[in-house]
């Protein structure tokens, strides 16, 4: 199968930092690929990287087999990558509608039909649409970033920890959305909760000190301890 | 639904209050009071023009004052060069002041906008110092530091007339701006104002938009400045001055930033503060001949402790009691469903 997405030895630096060391993965379309590895290992400069918000020193991205390495963040996300990022990213003056209405790239009946699915999924955010985004919970916040990605004809979403900060109960109802999302568009998750992330990831790709240093479907790491102890530290 | 009725009400509110200030040159005629309401509509326009860049868009600008001088010596030059300045003569001169004013704020754009924030401060300062310069040097076109002296036609001569100009020309420009930040664009400007490269990651080329309301923000400072050389039918280099940006700066942080309507309070109590301290108060001590040292002061005070400028600090008020009521509301029905249950 092509993959939807190629990462293929990626050099990024940030600053005089070496942050990613020759990075390399590929995402199946439909699959939900898990981007693993301790704090620092790299896994937000990788998503960035391919959202073209950190630049890539040398290697390529390539997406549905086009090189979008070199491309500026509004080109890419027009191509049809959505990104949810670590931090959230809701413009905080502006209301639940508005931050959804300002991430609409087309006003179609796709669109249309996307943003119902998408408020029934989350019921909060129909609730609070004039409520500002700054004034929303932790999860509230999730949801919407979420939501903001999913409403565009993305065929890819990059997802930077999404269970990060948020009491447990509502890191259930963030993955189940997830869950949900899979069926529709193929997912790049990073995420530091294993648990949450071998429950729906197919694939996974362990990147250690900005290197990928292990790969293979989730089954197989969820049975291989030596892994999970040397690189995640879950004993 | 309900966010519609806030918008009409609050509509509403702004035209009552244009009505009334209508109805204050008929029942009043102090003339230098007038005059100081003239100027405090027209730096409340100036002001509103600078809230589009920095209160809309995050772009801090120290050269502001380029654009409402270029407005001013737009039209003064015209007029200065008409034997008999007619209403003709006028309207010409604030389309070419307002075409020239366009056309330096998109070159001044295209230059200085894909900086960094502080670099674009540093060369919009430069660009207006230069500004500065040439019209001190260009003393055949511009009349060098001695200024330009001309009349205008007798329309604008009456006070009144003047006075109603230049409030008709406040509302309409207030409801202009307020539609262009309520719309779609606006929403995309406080999202590039929040987080750039959030809202490039949405799909959106930031570039663009900020040329876009630099360029809106650049003709409104102009015509300003032709409001301001017409109710003075004087001009001189100062206009191109720091003071001038620092003047909208202030005007725009102690109002609120982002509001639009807290600029226009802040031309007023800035404008009354530098007129009541330098004329009322000098008498009685030296230091209120001083207003920018006293204006420093509250410049400092107000980034302290009002951040927000009035109008935000009141309308942050109104929200945080709003969420309360909210939470009080959501506790009491929870409180029910489980009783229910």
């Amino acid at each position: 199968m092509t993959a939807l997405l190629k990462v293929d030895q990626v050099d990024t630096f940030i600053d005089q930092f070496h942050i990613l060391q020759n990075v390399s993965f590929d995402v199946q379309p439909g699959e939900v690929t898990v981007l693993l590895g301790r704090n620092g290992a790299g896994k937000t400069t990788t998503l960035r990287t391919i959202m073209g918000l950190n630049s890539a020193k040398s290697g390529s991205v390539m997406y549905k087999g086009e090189e979008i390495t070199k491309l500026p963040a509004y080109q890419i996300a027009r191509k049809g990558i959505g990104y949810v990022p670590e931090d959230q990213g809701i413009f905080g003056d502006l209301t639940v509608g508005e931050n959804m209405r300002v991430a609409m790239q087309k006003e179609d009946d796709a669109t249309k039909e996307r943003m119902e699915w998408v408020l029934n999924l989350f019921p909060d955010l129909k609730t609070f649409w004039n409520k500002a985004g700054g004034q929303l919970s932790g999860g509230q916040k999730q949801m919407l970033s979420i939501a903001r990605a999913y409403l565009n004809e993305n065929e890819l979403l990059l997802i930077d920890e999404p269970s990060k900060g948020l009491a447990p109960i509502i890191v259930e109802k963030v993955m189940d959305s997830i869950q949900q999302m899979k069926e529709k568009t193929t997912i790049v998750l990073v995420e530091q909760n294993f648990y949450m992330a071998s429950q729906i990831g197919d694939t996974f790709y362990i990147l250690d000190d900005g290197t990928t240093v292990h790969s293979g479907s989730m089954d197989e790491l969820k049975t291989n301890e030596e892994l999970k102890k040397k690189y995640l530290g879950i004993a | 639904m309900k966010q519609l009725n806030k918008m009409q009400l609050s509509t509403w509110v702004y035209l009552l209050i244009s009505v009334l200030l209508a109805v204050v040159p008929f029942v009043y005629d102090n003339l230098s009071m007038l005059f100081l309401i003239v100027q405090i509509f027209i730096f409340g326009i100036f002001a509103m023009s600078y809230d589009l860049l920095l209160g809309y868009t995050g772009i801090v600008s120290f050269g502001h004052a380029m654009f409402f001088g270029v407005g001013a010596y737009g039209v003064s030059i015209v007029l200065e060069r008409s034997e008999e300045p007619t209403m003709a003569v006028v309207i010409l001169g604030t389309i070419i002041a307002l075409g020239i004013a366009a056309v330096i704020s998109f070159i001044a754009g295209i230059l200085t906008l894909r900086l960094k924030s502080h670099f674009y401060a540093m060369l919009t300062l430069a660009l207006a110092g230069l500004f500065l310069a040439a019209a001190e040097k260009m003393r055949d076109l511009t009349g060098g530091s001695d200024g330009l002296l001309f009349t205008v036609p007798e329309f604008f001569k009456d006070r009144t007339n003047l006075y109603l100009l230049c409030l008709s020309s406040l509302v309409v420009i207030f409801f202009l701006l307020r539609r262009v930040t309520n719309s779609p664009l606006g929403r995309v400007l406080v999202a590039i104002r929040e987080n750039e490269q959030r809202t490039m990651s949405l799909g959106y080329k930031i570039f663009p938009y900020k040329l876009i309301i630099s360029v809106i923000s650049g003709v409104v400072a102009a015509f300003a400045g032709v409001l301001y050389a017409i109710s003075i039918r004087f001009i001189d280099t100062t206009v191109f001055a720091v003071d001038v940006t620092l003047d909208a700066l202030l005007m725009t942080i102690i109002g609120g930033v982002g509001t639009l309507i807290g600029p226009v309070i802040g031309a007023g109590l800035i404008e009354y503060a530098h007129h009541f301290l330098s004329s009322e108060l000098a008498d009685v001590h030296w230091i209120f001949e001083r207003w920018v040292i006293l204006f420093g002061t509250v410049y400092i005070l107000a980034v302290i402790f009002f951040p927000k400028g009035i109008v935000g600090s009141i309308q942050g008020f109104v929200n945080k009691r709003k969420i309360k009521k909210q939470e009080q509301f959501d506790k009491k029905q929870s409180e029910k469903d489980e009783l229910a249950g």
